[in-house]
Order: C-alpha cells, then structure tokens, then sequence
C-alpha cells in the first residue's frame, strides 16, 4: 500500500445502459509515470474523472495516496491534480491571472511569485499579459499544465495531455512529463498515442472494452507479441502492432 | 474538512473576483445590462411619457421601479450564460477536484449577480436623478428598497442557475430571461393596470412584478405601502426558494 499511489479494483461504471467500465483493475507505483491507453470511447476519461472523485463508481475500490475516492474525497483532492482532456483555463482572464486564481485557491503564501516562476518555466512570460482567448492550442495547453502544478501536487493526472498539439508541442509536453517524473511526483496520463506511452511511461496499462487487457512494462508487453511473428520482422515491434495484435486476439474469442 | 471550512469565504471571494472580471472585460455585458436599460427609460421618458397618463407629474419617478427590474432581469441572464459556460468548459472540474468547498463555485456566481446588479442599479439610479428623478424616502426606505431589489435578484438568480445548470446549449441557458425581461411591460411598471383591457389587467395585477414595483414607488415616494410590500417579499422569497431547490437539484446531477 505504502508504495502505491493509486490502487483500483474492479471498478465498474455504467452511463444508463452502456456498461463502460467492466471491472478494471490495476496498480500505479508511487514516483511512476503510468500511461493508460485506449481508444476513443474506451473509458479512459470515465476512469480518471472517477480517481479525481468528479464521479462515483458504481462497484469496486479506488484508492488514491491511501484515501478511498468514494468515502474520503476530501484528503483525496489534497493530494491530486487534474489536467483535464479539455483545456480547464478561464479564457477571459490572462495566463497570470489563471495561476494567481489557483494560487490563491491552494491559498499559497506569494501567488504571484508562484505565477511567475510557472510562467518563466513554461516560456509563457511574454504572453502572461494577454487574455487566454489568445492563445494557440499549445500555449493553451501549457499553461492548463502549468495550473495543475500550482501547490507541487504529489500525483497528476493528465487526460490526453498532447492530444491535438503539433509534433513540437507534444515534444515539450513530454519534456515537462518526465522533469515531474524526475522530481518525484506521480503522473497518471491516458492517451490514445501509443508512441506517447512508449516515450514516457514506466507501466503501460491497455483498456478495451471496459477491462485491463495488458498491464506491465513496455517489455513485458513487447513479449506478448507473438513470437513466431517477430522472426520475420526486423525492426522492434511498435507499441502499436502489440496493441493491435491483442485486441485482435481478444475480437477473435 | 476543518481547513476547508476556514477558507470558504475567502476562496468564495476568488470566485467573485474571477466572474467580476468577467463581466469588466466584456463590453457586451455592460451595454445590456446597464445601457439598454437607460436607453429605454430615456426613450420612455422622452419620447412615449407625453402621451402616457399616469396620474404623476413626475414620469421618471414613475418608470425607474420597472427599469430596475428589467435591468437586473437581462443582467441575470449573464449569470445563465457564465455558469453554462464554465460547466461547459473544463474549469468547474478543476475546481471540484481542488481541495475546495465545491459549492463555492457556485456561490461565486451568486454572489457575482447580487453584486454586478447592484452595481448597475446604482448606476441607472444616478442617470435617473439626471433626468429628474426626486424621491423624499428616508434612509430606511432607501434600505427596504434595496433589501427587495436584493430579493428580487437573488431569486432571479436561482431562475438563473437553473437554466445555466440545465441548459443543453447556450442559447438555451439565456432564453428562459426573454419572458422575465417582458413581465415588466405587463405590469404597472409603465403604465397604470387600470387602462388595459379586463383579462391583461387581471394578469398584470396579479403578478409579482405589479407588486414589487407598487412596493418600490411607495418606499421612495414615502406613501404608505400597504399590502403590496408583504405580497412583493411572499413573491420574492416563495420564487427564490422552490428556484433554490430546482438549482440545487440540477447542480447535484451535474456533480
Ligand atoms: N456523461 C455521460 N453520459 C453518457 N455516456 C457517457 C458519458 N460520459 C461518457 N459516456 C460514454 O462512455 C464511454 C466512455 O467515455 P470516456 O469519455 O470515458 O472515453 P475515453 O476513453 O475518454 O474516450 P476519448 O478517447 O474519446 O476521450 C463513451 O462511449 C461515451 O460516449
Ligand atoms: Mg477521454
């Protein structure tokens, strides 16, 4: 327990009729960067709005820094962080304004000095006048990082934090991923890329059709790939070829 | 949470901050909800107040009741718009996964509305002292006056959330002030109930408007106020609390 930041079993949720989560299962080790992959529609959102207590499961447990979301939602926010898989900015106010505003609401001594030095560290202190209605996709998307780092947080969770950034945007989207990483926070991210979860992640867990079909390192999934197949491949098998081929097993049943 | 408890105000005072700017930085709120309404009390006063018999030598003294509730009446509108906005954008659950109370979200915009009307109350009231208006009320008056426009806003508000929590487009959550906007002109806000037709009449007697306006006019004309005081507050709080309610409850289904 100690070593875990979130724990999740069987978890099951359902929107009316559409059972999405089918009992999911999995482990996020503290001080790692887990990557949850699936496609569009496989839960993924559901799953983190249910770890940042904005939804109830309606079976199992999830246990976050130690704190169960369902009973203990509270110490469960003291802890977390959410970056969201839409830009949570407030578009009229300026980029310093949006930081002060959630400086202030994590009630830190200096906002400001706080803005400032997430400003300086996310190249947006030229733009920190400027209202946020301004700002391209990638700024934007920065600085919604850059809120979720206001109070140095122990675990963040980022939902499709690269999803529509050009390539360069991406890139530093994963540089500061892996400075939280080095710095000893937890990171929980989802993303549909797999090469984003090749790039970044210590464990990569793959959701399909609402359970965990893989869980591990990107070498022990590497080994699940048929090996008959992998004599006649020169290259390494892509993350993606692994992930196709066990969805395709998993249809075949 | 004890700590939780300890900064709600404060936290509470982040979110009023937040939506005040909001509306300072947008043009469009202030025109609507302070400058049309100035307009329609000059056009009122200037151009239709010849010809509409009152029984008072003094029209604006007349009119500036029912500009105040139209002007909070499109003011509130705002509030629909900026609660759909942030439970549209990501922001609302920023908020709710913060170590916050939640409902200071929603207060925020509450308090936001109370105050931004309040403040373009005033400023209609300081244009309507321009073009004539005089009132003899006392300082208690003047209060009682604000404590219902307050009311009046509050449960308007609450109308508000409703729509602005519920609302599946944007146009939707501003729509539902159409009507309350128009409550006024079938009302005594412009004209005296006692020259319209028997069924508008019996309408515009008995809605709350009628009565809150008669309410204000005698507050700050120092006449007595009679009944329509106690039906004005009834109006006003009944509103504001099966609003409350409704609010509530859509607020509960969205978090
Ligand atoms: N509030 C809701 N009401 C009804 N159905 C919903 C609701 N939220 C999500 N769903 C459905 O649940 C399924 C899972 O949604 P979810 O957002 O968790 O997927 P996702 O993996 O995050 O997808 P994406 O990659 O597109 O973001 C989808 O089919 C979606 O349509
Ligand atoms: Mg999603």
């Amino acid at each position: 327990m100690p070593n875990n930041s979130i724990q999740v079993k069987g978890l099951q949720k359902s929107y009316k009729k559409l059972h999405v989560l089918k009992g999911v299962d999995f482990e996020v080790e503290k001080g790692s960067i887990f990557a949850l992959l699936g496609s569009n529609g496989a839960g993924k959102t559901t799953i983190v709005k249910i770890l940042t207590t904005l939804l109830k499961p309606d079976s199992g447990t999830a246990t976050v820094n130690g704190f169960d979301v369902a009973s203990k939602p509270e110490s469960v926010r003291q802890s977390i962080s959410l970056t969201g898989q839409f830009a949570a900015v407030d578009e009229i106010l300026t980029g310093r304004e949006n930081l002060i505003m959630i400086a202030k609401l994590r009630h830190l001594k200096n906002p400001r000095q706080v803005a400032d030095d997430l400003l300086n560290r996310f190249g947006l202190t030229d733009a920190a006048g400027r209202g946020v209605s301004t700002y391209s996709g990638g700024m934007r998307r920065r600085l919604d990082i850059a809120m979720s780092l206001v109070g140095k947080p122990q675990l963040i969770f980022l939902d499709e934090p690269t999803t529509g950034l050009d390539p360069e945007a991406r890139i530093e989207v994963w540089k500061t991923v892996k400075e939280l990483a080095a710095n000893g926070t937890t990171v929980f991210l989802t993303t549909q890329y797999l090469e984003e979860a090749e790039q970044l992640a210590d464990r990569i867990a793959i959701l399909h059709e609402g359970r965990i079909i893989a869980n591990g390192t990107l070498a022990d999934l590497k080994k699940l790939f048929p090996p008959a197949k992998v004599e006649y491949i020169e290259k390494q098998p892509s993350l993606e070829e692994i992930f196709l081929a066990i969805v395709g097993k998993k249809e075949e049943k | 949470m004890e700590t939780i408890k300890n900064y709600f105000f404060m936290d509470m005072g982040v979110m009023l901050g937040r939506s005040m700017r909001h509306i300072f930085r947008s043009m469009d709120t202030i025109i609507t909800v302070t400058i049309t309404p100035i307009a329609m009390m000059l056009l009122f006063v200037y151009v239709f107040g010849g010809a509409i018999q009152t029984g008072t030598d003094n029209y604006v003294n007349y009119l500036l009741p029912g500009i105040l509730l139209i002007a909070i009446a499109s003011g509130i509108a705002y509030t629909a718009y900026r609660l759909f906005m942030d439970m549209q954008r990501g922001i609302f659950e920023r908020f709710h996964s913060m170590p916050i109370a939640r409902s200071t979200a929603l207060w925020g915009h509450v308090l936001t509305s109370l105050l931004s009307n309040a403040i373009s109350v005033v400023v209609i009231i300081l244009v309507a002292f321009i073009m004539g208006f005089r009132s003899s009320a006392g300082v208690l008056s003047w209060l009682a006056v604000a404590g219902i426009l307050a009311l009046f806003t509050l449960a308007l508000t609450w109308i508000a959330a409703i729509a602005g929590l519920s609302a599946k487009s944007v146009d939707g959550a501003g729509a539902f002030s159409y009507p309350l906007i128009f409550l006024p002109f079938i009302s005594s806000a412009f004209v005296p109930t006692a020259s319209m037709p028997s069924v508008v009449r019996a309408f515009a007697e008995n809605q709350p408007v009628t009565s809150i306006v008669e309410a204000i006019r005698a507050l700050l004309s120092s006449q007595p106020v009679g009944n329509d005081i106690w039906v004005a507050l009834a109006w006003c709080v009944g509103i504001m609390l099966v609003a409350y309610i409704f609010a509530m409850r859509a607020y509960k289904k969205r978090v």
